[in-house]
């Protein structure tokens, strides 16, 4: 197709016709370039509407239609008694503590990630940088799952930090803690502080990423400036430092919120047994056969998170993706 | 857009039609096999030596019928009717809480018992059992039983405990010190039923004559004893590997349990033991089903024929932690030992009462039973502190 353009300036202006089959196409898509441009989209543009949104639209379908109370077969007649079904207090209580969940581990996890990211996108040179990203990469190379019982263990009854404590004369520190309401079990393993510490490890690298990013995006010269100009160094991070650096903090926090919503593994392993969103679907799918519930609860952290990435969005967090 | 959605409506009204095959007579006479055989099973119960060489019951088969084996696993008894459902099967194990479902929505057909040889040799307390002959006829053929038994460590109940209530009620265990914290339940709404079984044995007043026919009293009394029980326990199990791990790490004394759990502690010489205390327990019984319009009927039957021999049932028992249905089984298998049958609970059949699903209609309470579905949200209500 650019032919004419490479060829010595004698070719002529209107080029015969390449001829045969792939000839004709190649003519074809330079005299009509929007048909080449349909031709590649289509798939993944098919892909998407049908596999990804059609499935997300059958779904949600099901969420409208209700399940028979006699003999639990799927009444598919359109009604928003499954919606209200969502308010009875056992699922209520699914949905905040789901949600409780997911904020506290956000909170935590910029906690933890900010000093980490901080130095890397500040201090970090050469080896050590490459050092950094292998560390917190490394823990995504493992599976899962192996992550969890790994956890699993180390927090039990009988695991190495319980007996770390006792070691250091503080076992009446965890015994006080998991006494507490809310947040105490019979053991870490088996108490929502256990599922929060988990949930904040597996999730971490995901906070940790994009708040670097941010934060080597902020000039230096400004953090220069703040301090000359007498500004006290939590001044000029309050000020200065962390407005710069909040894009890459939400852009982060959309992926430990969003995670935490939806996962269910974590705290069937570690936890209470008390039910998470991910973990109430898939017992409404998969033991009860009430799939419109568990459609209807599907769509919880979709609206979560719609108003979530709204607010986000505003926040300019998407300039950091 | 609209016509989207229609064509969606179109298709799955479509589904639902193609669901509903006609009932059929049971095959008159045995032919050639067809080459090929499709099973949806529960993990494990079809092995051909893959995790462990000794544990092969596939290999045989496929070289003596030339039925080459294809194994779909299910992790739960509506994933096996789902996927029943959608066809292109041509046998399934379903549990108690699945045969009938699956017999109601004429997604199996009856089994001609006279082509099966060593039908005669099946134990006689599960011949006709009502998990899966309706009217008089044999919609399967038993492939495997166990009870879910009461395991207990054996340092701290010196004596195996003689109630449930260990599980059930707040209490001082033997060693001293409270049970709070240190039993576990079932996370699945079916273990309502364990409630009603303790409940008919300690409440006679209620009038509970079946557990898994509850009627709305009966039902709050279950609920009532459940809620107290969460008190106690601190992590359901629905894992079994995480129940192992349990009972090591985290001093969980007593549960709730699968003789698959035990044996796997008992191995790893941990102090545990099991007992099915006075007020019997609940136990679940698979079958062999056959699809309603299976493609390979002949290798099908074959292979039922081939699930009863006394080698088949002896290596499955051992493996699963089951009970064979072929008393034969239970002497001579190297595997199981002679021990076997007896440990995985063979003497206590008439102490167990078999899973099945919990319907609004029931014989024992004049059709005024609480269905499955409020079981389970209402047991997600009881995890969750209600």
């Amino acid at each position: 197709m650019t032919l004419a353009a490479t060829h010595p300036p004698s070719a002529p202006a209107i080029l015969p016709s390449s001829g045969g089959m792939r000839g004709a196409l190649a003519d074809l898509f330079w005299r009509r370039p929007r048909f080449l441009l349909v031709l590649m989209l289509a798939p993944p543009l098919l892909w998407l509407g049908i596999v990804y949104i059609g499935s997300l639209i059958a779904l949600l379908m099901q969420s409208f239609f209700s399940i028979d109370e006699f003999s639990g077969l799927i009444d598919r007649h359109v009604t928003l008694k499954t919606y209200g079904d969502l308010f009875q207090a056992a699922n209520l209580d699914i949905i905040i503590r789901t949600v409780v969940m997911a904020a506290l581990v956000t909170l935590a996890s910029v906690a933890v990630a900010f000093p980490i990211a901080y130095y890397a996108a500040r201090y970090a040179r050469g080896r050590w940088k490459a050092l950094f990203y292998l560390a917190v990469m490394l823990p995504l190379w493992s599976s899962y799952l192996v992550k969890v019982y790994a956890w699993k263990l180390i927090l039990a009854k009988e695991g190495i930090l319980t007996w770390l404590l006792a070691r250091l004369h503080l076992g009446w520190l965890l015994d006080g803690w998991l006494a507490l309401p809310y947040v105490g079990g019979s053991s870490l393993s088996v108490s929502a502080t256990g599922t929060f510490i988990a949930f904040v490890y597996v999730w971490l690298p995901f906070m940790i990423l994009p708040v670097q990013a941010a934060l080597e995006r902020v000039p230096n010269n400004l953090v220069e400036a703040s301090s000359d100009l007498g500004a006290s160094p939590g001044q000029t991070f309050r000020t200065v430092l962390f407005p710069l650096a909040l894009p890459g903090i939400v852009a982060g926090s959309i992926f430990t919120f969003s995670l935490t919503l939806g996962d269910y593994i974590i705290p069937q392993i570690i936890g209470t047994s008390r039910l998470f969103i991910g973990m109430a679907v898939y017992a409404q799918q998969g033991t009860a056969g009430n799939i419109p519930l568990a459609a209807a609860f599907t769509v919880v952290p979709i609206v979560i998170m719609g108003f979530y990435l709204w607010g986000a969005k505003r926040m300019g967090a998407f300039d950091a993706l | 857009m609209q016509s989207f959605l229609k064509s969606c409506t179109a298709l799955t009204i479509a589904l639902v039609f193609a669901g509903q095959a006609v009932a059929q007579e049971a095959l008159k006479e045995l032919g050639k096999g067809e080459g090929a055989l499709n099973i949806v099973a529960w993990p494990g119960y079809v092995e051909r030596g893959e995790t462990d060489k000794a544990y092969d019951w596939v290999t045989d088969f496929e070289k003596e019928t030339g039925c080459k084996v294809t194994v779909k696993t299910a992790a739960t008894s509506d994933e096996m009717v789902s996927l029943m459902n959608e066809g292109g099967f041509d046998l399934v194990t379903a549990s108690g809480d699945a045969s009938l479902r699956l017999v109601a929505g004429k997604r199996v057909q009856p089994i001609n018992l006279d082509l099966i040889p060593s039908w005669k040799t099946v134990d006689e307390r599960l011949q006709n059992a009502p998990w899966y002959t309706v009217d008089g006829v044999h919609y399967g053929v038993p492939y495997q039983w166990g009870p879910n038994v009461l395991m207990y460590n054996t340092d701290t109940f010196k004596e195996a405990p003689k109630s449930w209530n260990v599980v059930f009620e707040e209490q001082t265990l033997p060693d001293g010190k409270s049970n709070k914290g240190r039993v576990q339940a079932y996370d699945g709404p079916i273990y309502i039923a364990d409630a009603a079984n303790y409940l008919m044995a300690h409440k006679p007043e209620l009038g509970i004559k079946d557990p898994y026919e509850l009627n709305e009293d009966q039902y709050k009394a279950a609920l009532e004893l459940l809620r107290g029980q969460r008190k106690l326990v601190g992590r359901y199990w629905h894992d079994a590997a995480i129940q192992v791990d349990d009972f090591q790490n985290e001093g969980v004394v007593a549960s709730s349990s699968w003789p698959f759990q035990v044996n796997t502690l008992v191995a790893a010489k941990q102090p545990i033991a099991s007992t099915i205390p006075e007020e019997g327990a609940t136990g679940w019984a698979d079958t062999t089903m056959m699809e309603a319009d299976a493609a390979h009927p002949n290798c099908a039957y074959m292979w039922i024929e081939h699930s009863l021999k006394p080698k088949v049932q002896g290596d499955l028992a051992a493996w699963f932690g089951s009970v064979p249905v072929v008393p034969a089984a239970c002497k001579g298998d190297e595997l199981l030992t002679d021990e076997g049958c007896k440990t995985n609970g063979f003497e206590n059949f008439d102490k167990i009462k078999f899973w099945k699903t919990p319907t609004s209609k029931c014989a024992t309470q004049g059709d005024q039973c609480v269905p499955y579905y409020r079981w389970v949200s209402d047991y997600i209500g009881v995890i969750g502190g209600r």
